[in-house]
C-alpha cells in the first residue's frame, strides 16, 4: 500500500487531499482483489473442471460446450476406486511403488546430507575450503552430462530394471541440500560444540544428540522438497524401471495420456490421485516450505 | 611435532594438534559419503561421458572410437540437432522474461495487506508443486482445440478462430509456455520475501519526497529486488534448457507436430535411450552443457550494471 500520502500540506487542503487518498486507497484495494479472485480462479477452475471430469461416468462425454467446471450432476466416486484398481493399470500399485523410491530417498537424502552438512558448518579441517568450493561447483554441473554414463554404470552392474539407480545416489548426498543444512547449523552459537567437548562428548555426539535435534526445521523443508522432486520425477524411472509392475504414477500417467483414445474420465481421476499426495504434504508443511523456499531465494 | 608445525606454517593453518587431528579424522569420516559419492557418480562419469563423445556406442557392440565425428554431424548434419535447439531457445526467449515479469506482478499483488492474502497465497503457490507431468495432463485437455476448456474461453470472449495450440507448429511452445504460466506462483513466492525484506523507510523517504507509485516501485522496488530478480533470471534460463517432463506429455515422446515441441532434452532422450547412440547423445550433452554455460556466464557478467546489492554479498 504505497498510495497514502502524509500530510504535509496546509491544514484545509490537507483534509481534501486526505479523503481523495482514501478514495484512492479504496479504488486500488478493489482492484486489487479484483485481480487476485481472477488469478486464483485461474488456479481453482482447471482443478474443478479436473474434478468434474474424474467424476463423470464412462458415456458421458468429459469435453462439453460450455465447458462444465464445479459442481457437476454427476458423482461417480467409484472412478477413483476403478483407477487405482485398473488390471492394465493398477495406479495403487504406481502410488506404493512411488512410495517406496520416495521414502529410500528421504531416508538417503537425510542421512547423508546431514552427515556432509555437519562437518561443513562446524568442524575445522585441512582442505575444507576448497571442498565447500567444489560442492558449489556441483551445484551447477548440470546432470544432463551425467545421465549416459551414470546409466552405463547402473546397467554394467547389474541394477538396470531396479529401483536402487533411483534411491542409492541419495545416500551419497545432494549439493544443494547440504547447502542448505550447512547454513542453518552455522548459526547455532560455537559455545554448544565446545560445551559439549569438554564434558567429554564425542563428534558423533554432538552431532546426533545436539545438531540434529536442532536441526528439525530445515530438515523438515528438505524432506518435503526431496518428497516432491522424487514423487514428480518422470526422467529417472522412464529411463531406468523397464516392467509395467515397477512403473511409478509420473510413467502410468504418461502412458496412460500419450495412448490414442484415451478414457478421460478415468485419467483425470488418476492426474488427481497423483496430486492428492503432494496437495497434502503441501498443506502441512506450507509454511514451512513457503519460508525455506524464500531464503533459497535470497542468497541469490 | 616440528615438522607438522613446518608443513602447517607453510599452508597457513593454525599449528595441528592432537585434538585438531581428532577432529580432523572426524570431519573426513564426517565427509565419507559425499566424497565417495563425487568420484562414483560425478567425476567418474564427468571423464567417461568426454571419452563415450568420442565413440560410436550402442550397448550392443563394442565402442568405436570416431573422434569429434559426433560433434561434426551435430553441427553440419543433424537437422533434428538444430531443430531442437530452436525449439528450446525460442520457448528460453518467450518465456523466461514473461515468467519474470508476471511473478513480480503477482507478488506485488501479494505483497498487499488484503484480508485473506494467506488464502490467496496458498492457491497460488498450489501449481508450483503439483508436478510438471500431473500439470501437463491436465492442460492436455484444457488446450484441445476444438472441445477444450481455453479455447470455449476465447470464442466466448470473442476470438472466433483460436490457435490449435498443440496440434500447430506455430502454436506449441506459447501452449507450452501458457501451462507455465499456471506455475508462476511459484516464482512470486520468492520475490514475495524480497520484496519483504526491503526496509519500509525507503518508501517512506520516497513519500516525503512526493514519488509517486511508478516512480517508487522504479527507484526503490527494482533496484532493491534485482538480486531476486537475478537469482530468478538464472534458475529460469536453467530450467528452460530442462524442460523435458512438460514437454514430453504435451507433445508425446518424439516431440510433438512436426518436430514443434522438439526440445534439446526430448531430442536427447531419443538419441541415447531410444535409438540407443550413447555417444551422440553424450556429444549432445556436452554441447548443452557448454551453451548453458556460455549464455549463464554472459548473464553472470552483465548482471553488476543492474544488480544491486545493499552491502558487499557475504563470502562463505
Amino acid at each position: 500500500m504505497q498510495t497514502t500520502s502524509k500530510g504535509h500540506t496546509p491544514l484545509k487542503s490537507a483534509q481534501r487531499s486526505v479523503t481523495a487518498a482514501k478514495i484512492q486507497r479504496n479504488v486500488s484495494t478493489l482492484l486489487a482483489y479484483a485481480l487476485v479472485l481472477l488469478l486464483c480462479s485461474f488456479v481453482l477452475l482447471p482443478i474443478g473442471w479436473m474434478l468434474t471430469a474424474a467424476l463423470k461416468p464412462d458415456r458421458v462425454p468429459v469435453f462439453t460446450v460450455p465447458t462444465e467446471w464445479f459442481p457437476t450432476i454427476h458423482w461417480h466416486w467409484e472412478n477413483f476406486a476403478r483407477t487405482l484398481t485398473n488390471p492394465t493399470r493398477p495406479f495403487l500399485r504406481y502410488m506404493l511403488n512411488t512410495l517406496q523410491i520416495v521414502v529410500g530417498n528421504i531416508i538417503g537424502t537425510l542421512f547423508s546430507c546431514t552427515l556432509v552438512a555437519y562437518a561443513f558448518a562446524r568442524l575445522r579441517f585441512r582442505g575444507s575450503e576448497l571442498l565447500f568450493n567444489l560442492l558449489v561447483i556441483t551445484m551447477l554441473i548440470p546432470w544432463q552430462v551425467l545421465m549416459i554414463p551414470q546409466f552405463l554404470l547402473f546397467h554394467k552392474i547389474g541394477w538396470y530394471g531396479t529401483y536402487l539407480p533411483l534411491i542409492v545416489p541419495s545416500f551419497t548426498g545432494n549439493a544443494f541440500f547440504i547447502f542448505l543444512i550447512r547454513q542453518y547449523m552455522r548459526t547455532f552459537p560455537r559455545e554448544l560444540d565446545d560445551a559439549a567437548r569438554i564434558d567429554g562428548c564425542s563428534y558423533w555426539g554432538i552431532f546426533r544428540y545436539l545438531m540434529l535435534p536442532l536441526s528439525a526445521p530445515v530438515l523438515a523443508v528438505c524432506t518435503v522438497f526431496v518428497f516432491l522432486g522424487a514423487w514428480n520425477d518422470l526422467l529417472g524411472p522412464l529411463i531406468y524401471l523397464t516392467s509395467g509392475t515397477q512403473f511409478t504414477v509420473a510413467i502410468g500417467l504418461a502412458n496412460m495420456v500419450t495412448r490414442a483414445n484415451t478414457d478421460w474420465n478415468l485419467l483425470m481421476a488418476a492426474n488427481l490421485i497423483s496430486m492428492i499426495p503432494v496437495i497434502i504434504v503441501y498443506f502441512v508443511a506450507q509454511d514451512k516450505l513457503i519460508g525455506g523456499i524464500a531464503s533459497v531465494g535470497l542468497k541469490g | 611435532m616440528s615438522t607438522i608445525a613446518n608443513r602447517s606454517r607453510k599452508l597457513r593453518l593454525t599449528p595441528i594438534g592432537r585434538m585438531a587431528r581428532i577432529e580432523e579424522r572426524a570431519a573426513y569420516l564426517f565427509l565419507l559419503p559425499w566424497l565417495i559419492g563425487i568420484v562414483i557418480f560425478l567425476i567418474g562419469p564427468i571423464v567417461a561421458s568426454v571419452v563415450i563423445s568420442l565413440t560410436n556406442w550402442n550397448l550392443v557392440s563394442e565402442p568405436q572410437w570416431v573422434g569429434l565425428d559426433n560433434y561434426r554431424e551435430m553441427l553440419f548434419e543433424d537437422r533434428k540437432f538444430w531443430q531442437s535447439l530452436r525449439v528450446t531457445l525460442y520457448y528460453t526467449i518467450l518465456s523466461v522474461p514473461l515468467y519474470l515479469v508476471f511473478g513480480l506482478a503477482i507478488s506485488m499483488l501479494l505483497n498487499m495487506r488484503l484480508r485473506g492474502m494467506y488464502l490467496f497465497r496458498t492457491i497460488l503457490y498450489l501449481p508450483a508443486v503439483i508436478s510438471g507431468v500431473a500439470v501437463a495432463v491436465l492442460w492436455v485437455s484444457l488446450l484441445n482445440p476444438d472441445l477444450g476448456a481455453i479455447n470455449q474461453f476465447l470464442r466466448w470472449i470473442g476470438i472466433s478462430n483460436p490457435p490449435r495450440w498443440l496440434g500447430s507448429p506455430t502454436w506449441a511452445v506459447p501452449a507450452l509456455v501458457l501451462v507455465g504460466l499456471w506455475g508462476v506462483g511459484g516464482g512470486a513466492i520468492i520475490y514475495l520475501a524480497g520484496l519483504q525484506n526491503i526496509p519500509p523507510q525507503l518508501y517512506e523517504a520516497a513519500d516525503i519526497d512526493g514519488a509517486g507509485f511508478w516512480q517508487k516501485f522504479r527507484h526503490v522496488t527494482l533496484p532493491m529486488l534485482s538480486p531476486t530478480l537475478f537469482f530468478n533470471l538464472i534458475t529460469g534460463l536453467i530450467g528452460a534448457f530442462q524442460v523435458f517432463d512438460t514437454a514430453f506429455i504435451l507433445g508425446g515422446s518424439r516431440g510433438g507436430t512436426s518436430g514443434a515441441l522438439n526440445f534439446y532434452l526430448i531430442n536427447l532422450w531419443n538419441e541415447g535411450f531410444r535409438s540407443g547412440r550413447l555417444g551422440y547423445a553424450s556429444a549432445l550433452a556436452w554441447v548443452l552443457v557448454l551453451l548453458a554455460g556460455i549464455v549463464i556466464t554472459i548473464t553472470f557478467r552483465t548482471s553488476n550494471r543492474w544488480v544491486y546489492y545493499e552491502t558487499e554479498p557475504e563470502r562463505s
